[in-house]
């Protein structure tokens, strides 16, 4: 492995590592906000046991997201050097905007976690928004940064180097509104999902469990309307893409040649030697009005760039097909919940529907690995798009493949361990039914 | 538009002071960690729960500050971050796999299972990874100061101008470890671990709520400073030949005298105040000296950020990228000080300290 495949690759895993915790980061506080503020109105007691329970979670989650994050920015240097040279005094900003944003979040989140008993009931709750709302500005502010990278703005080429350099312009780039709304209703709908389905699976073993029936209709508020928008704003991203980012466009599409009218291609797995894509389902005029809102609009194909600017083909074409695919399922899902709510028929006793939402809890996280890809390894071989190619940014140390190995190693042992102690947690939950009191919640030390 | 002198000084001065916060609180943390490694005698249990019960809710906070310190980097003094992340990249990925362990371990061991083993185990690499974290950062420090790292960058073509490939003749060896490897970065390294465990112990003797813990923590106190001193003049007398740039900035330097004069000062009343058992002044005096002794070597190093050749000046960000810098961090301090406030007030004020650790979300 070279030492530039060795750096992509640990920044892949970093980042596809960090994204998750993120995630929950950004929405698990607003499903213990909405368990909370439900206590505090109704009194039912299951309702507190429901948010400090979530709260245990997050407090694990959300260090291994701090840690992990704290591994990211400092990686941004210790692989890519050049980036950071050329692009630090640009995107710096939105960087320190994300860093006002955690400190908010995590000084909240302490307050949140270690203060039932030190502070009003009213400046729990309100510590508790705060961490949600600082939650979804750490994501605001990161994905700007990233779309900077996808359609650079805010300054002059000049002999090579940034000149005019406007770190405001540089925010407000095309990219920024498509790529923070898409990634703030990822989170909700993967992590909203991925909570049901855990007490769907809960729910399907002990109907009768009332501690999981609050909770699945709380993940559910979250998730369901995430879900049903994300496709909406996928077809924004979409436009986007075609518009700024035509390589990108044609590879996701799997578009070698150059034509009006271009048909959208559901699977398929391209041959970029022959410059086809195989064995696809291909709807006519599908593509064009997708990306462009015009059936007759002509989309540009790979073959109209030059071949060392071209995407690695097959991988983005794929993960596209894989977030785009599972995100409809995902959506239909959400449609069929809220269908179900709407008739007033009970969700938590529809077994069918319990099996959906089993079934669809691993989804969104799957479709925000998958869609990262596509924005990641589309925008190859430019680490900043039309600027700067990805070789030029990575750090001349040889060698690179020990800590890519070292991080992976690290990364798949906290992994294992997370998903061991989550699943711990959620097996301990209690086992109460309609009418009984819960257990009171041990009031013990943190220690 | 180049920023101006004054403008990339305030800037730098920003990043000390971020800096100072991360090394007073955050390195407290890690202190602490180095107090749950080293707990002995018959209160061990209650040592490590003092410990666990004072970082528990404010260490993730206290942690951005390095982040801050980052980004403050990269955004200001880009070529002064990168350079740091090419000639520094392996010790900085150890110190990164430190703080990845000391955070998740911390994490596991209170929100994780309430059986004994594991949290014995998880308690283990929370103390080891908040020795050998401190060890690495006290390292990467004295390496920057030594000249070294900035000889090396050179070297490998990342000075003041643009990019280059390593030159191919001088080895791995040479360029990415030697720089960083030396006796006195070793000493600088433990004096790192000793400043922090000295802190710790000194904040502990406020927090203790029994006063054989207290003892406890004043005698560890003690020993840690006994600690800082052997270390430190250690460093001293390597200094002028591993590190001259570093001794003939500690004497040269106008500010040299004074700032030496203020960590005596500083350190005696410290430990003068431990001894008649005054403990917030013993607080104050700690972290006093602590920051005096940051402060001195970054007065030694002005105006290099890496000496010999990457100066506050040639590495900084245009005009107008500082002076937006500085309106975000206005901006941020309005609702991050009174945050902050409010966090140690709830948890760090002598009443909260008093009610005890109360609640939280302990194993049930
Ligand atoms: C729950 C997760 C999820 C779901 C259900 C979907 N996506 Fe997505 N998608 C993401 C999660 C995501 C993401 C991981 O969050 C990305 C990566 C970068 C970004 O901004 O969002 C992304 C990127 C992304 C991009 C690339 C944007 C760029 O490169 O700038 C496009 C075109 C789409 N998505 C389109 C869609 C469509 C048409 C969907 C229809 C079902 C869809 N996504 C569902
Ligand atoms: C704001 C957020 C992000 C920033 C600033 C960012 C930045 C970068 C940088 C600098 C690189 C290396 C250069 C390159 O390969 O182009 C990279 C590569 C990559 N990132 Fe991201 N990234 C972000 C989010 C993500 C997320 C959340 C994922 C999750 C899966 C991800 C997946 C990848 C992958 C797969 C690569 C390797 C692409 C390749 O080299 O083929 N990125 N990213
Ligand atoms: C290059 C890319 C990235 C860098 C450098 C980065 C950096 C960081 C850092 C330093 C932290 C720790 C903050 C703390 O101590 O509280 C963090 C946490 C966080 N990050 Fe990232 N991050 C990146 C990508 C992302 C992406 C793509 C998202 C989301 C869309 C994201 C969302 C968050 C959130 C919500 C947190 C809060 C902590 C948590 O919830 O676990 N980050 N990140």
């Amino acid at each position: 492995m070279g030492d530039l495949l060795a750096a992509r690759s640990q920044m892949a895993v970093s980042l596809g590592f960090h994204i998750l915790f993120a995630v929950v980061g950004i929405a698990m506080p607003v499903l213990m906000v909405i368990a909370e503020a439900r206590w505090r109105r109704t009194g039912d007691s299951m309702y507190l046991e429901l948010a400090k329970r979530w709260a245990k979670g997050t407090a694990i989650l959300f260090a291994v997201g701090a840690v992990s994050g704290t591994v990211l920015s400092f990686e941004l240097g210790l692989l890519w050097p050049g980036f950071m040279r050329f692009a630090g005094a640009i995107i710096g900003m939105p960087f320190s905007l994300e860093g006002f944003a955690f400190f908010t979040e995590a000084i909240f989140l302490g307050v949140y976690l270690y203060g039932w008993s030190r502070i009003s009931g009213r400046a729990h709750l309100v510590a508790g928004v705060f961490v949600a709302v600082s939650g979804a500005a750490s994501a605001l502010f990161v994905v700007i940064a990233n779309a900077w990278m996808n359609s650079p703005a805010g300054f002059h080429m000049a002999n090579g180097v940034p000149v005019n350099i406007d770190p405001i312009a540089a925010m407000l780039t095309p990219a920024a509104f498509p790529q923070v709304l898409h990634m703030l209703l990822a989170s909700y709908a993967a992590t909203g999902f991925a909570v049901a389905g855990i007490h769907a699976i809960m729910l399907l073993r002990e109907p009768q469990n009332v501690f999981h029936q609050r909770a699945l209709a709380i993940a559910l508020i979250v998730g369901v309307p995430a879900a049903i928008l994300q496709p909406i704003s996928g077809d924004v991203s979409g436009r986007y893409v075609a518009r700024w980012q035509p390589t990108k466009l044609a590879a996701m599409e799997g578009q070698f040649r150059t034509e009006a009218g271009a048909p959208l291609r559901i699977g398929g797995i391209p041959d970029v030697d022959a410059q086809r894509t195989r064995y696809a389902i291909e709807i006519p005029y599908g593509l064009s009005l997708m990306a462009f809102h015009d059936p007759h609009a002509v989309v540009r194909g790979l073959e109209a760039f030059p071949r060392d600017q071209w995407p690695p083909v097959p991988i983005v074409h794929v993960a596209f097909q894989v977030m785009t695919g599972l995100g409809t399922l995902l959506a239909l899902v959400a449609v069929w919940v809220a269908i179900t709510a709407w008739r007033r028929r009970d969700v938590a006793s529809h077994r069918s529907l319990l099996r959906a939402i089993a079934v669809a809890s691993p989804v969104g996280f799957i479709c925000i690995e998958a869609g990262w890809v596509v924005t990641e390894v589309g925008r190859q071989p430019w680490v900043i798009y039309g600027v700067m190619r990805t070789a030029d940014a990575v750090t001349p140390m040889p060698g690179l493949i020990v800590p890519f190995l070292v991080i992976s190693a690290l990364y798949c042992f906290l992994g294992v361990i997370v998903v061991w102690l989550l699943y711990d947690l959620v097996m301990r939950s209690p086992t109460m039914r309609g009418g009984e009191g819960p257990p009171p919640t041990s009031i013990t030390s943190a220690g | 538009m180049p920023a101006s002198p004054a403008l990339s000084l305030s800037v730098a001065l920003i990043a000390l002071v971020a800096l100072d916060a991360y090394v007073l609180l955050a390195g407290a943390d890690f202190g602490g960690g180095v107090w749950d490694l080293f707990a002995t005698g018959p209160r061990r249990d209650a040592q490590r729960a003092l410990v666990s019960e004072a970082i528990g809710p404010i260490w993730e906070a206290n942690h951005v500050w390095l982040i801050l310190v980052v980004v403050l980097l990269f955004t200001c003094f880009p070529p002064a971050f990168s350079g740091l992340a090419i000639a520094l990249h392996i010790p900085l990925t150890l110190m990164l796999i430190g703080i990845v362990l000391r955070g998740s371990a911390f994490a596991f061991r209170n929100y994780g299972t309430a059986a004994d083993a594991p949290q014995r185990r998880w308690g283990r690499v929370f103390a080891i990874a908040s020795v050998l974290t401190p060890f690495v950062l006290g390292m990467c420090i004295g390496a920057i100061a030594s000249g070294r790292v900035g000889l090396a960058l050179q070297r490998v073509g990342q000075g003041a101008g643009g990019r280059g490939a390593v030159n191919a003749r001088e080895s791995f060896w040479a360029l990415f470890v030697a720089p960083w490897l030396t006796p006195f970065t070793i000493l600088v390294g433990l004096m790192t671990i000793a400043l922090f465990a000295f802190l710790a112990a000194v904040y502990l003797t406020v927090e203790a709520r029994d006063s054989e813990l207290r003892e406890d923590f004043r005698m560890r106190a003690l020993a840690a400073a006994l600690a800082v001193f052997v270390t430190a003049f250690g460093a001293l007398l390597l200094s002028p030949s591993l590190a001259p740039r570093m001794s003939e900035g500690l004497i040269a330097s106008r500010w040299a005298l004074p700032l030496h004069l203020l960590t005596g000062v500083a350190a005696i009343g410290a430990i003068g105040a431990l001894w008649t058992r005054r403990w917030h002044l013993a607080r104050i005096s700690a972290a006093a000296q602590v920051s005096f002794i940051l402060f001195g070597w970054a007065a030694a190093q002005a105006p290099y950020i890496v000496p010999p050749n990457l100066t506050l000046q040639n590495t900084a960000a245009p005009r107008r990228t500082l002076v937006l810098f500085l309106v975000v961090l206005l901006a941020g301090a309005i609702v991050l000080l009174p945050s902050l406030a409010y966090l140690f007030r709830v948890f760090k004020s002598s009443e909260a300290l008093r009610a005890g650790p109360g609640d939280g979300l302990g194993p049930h």
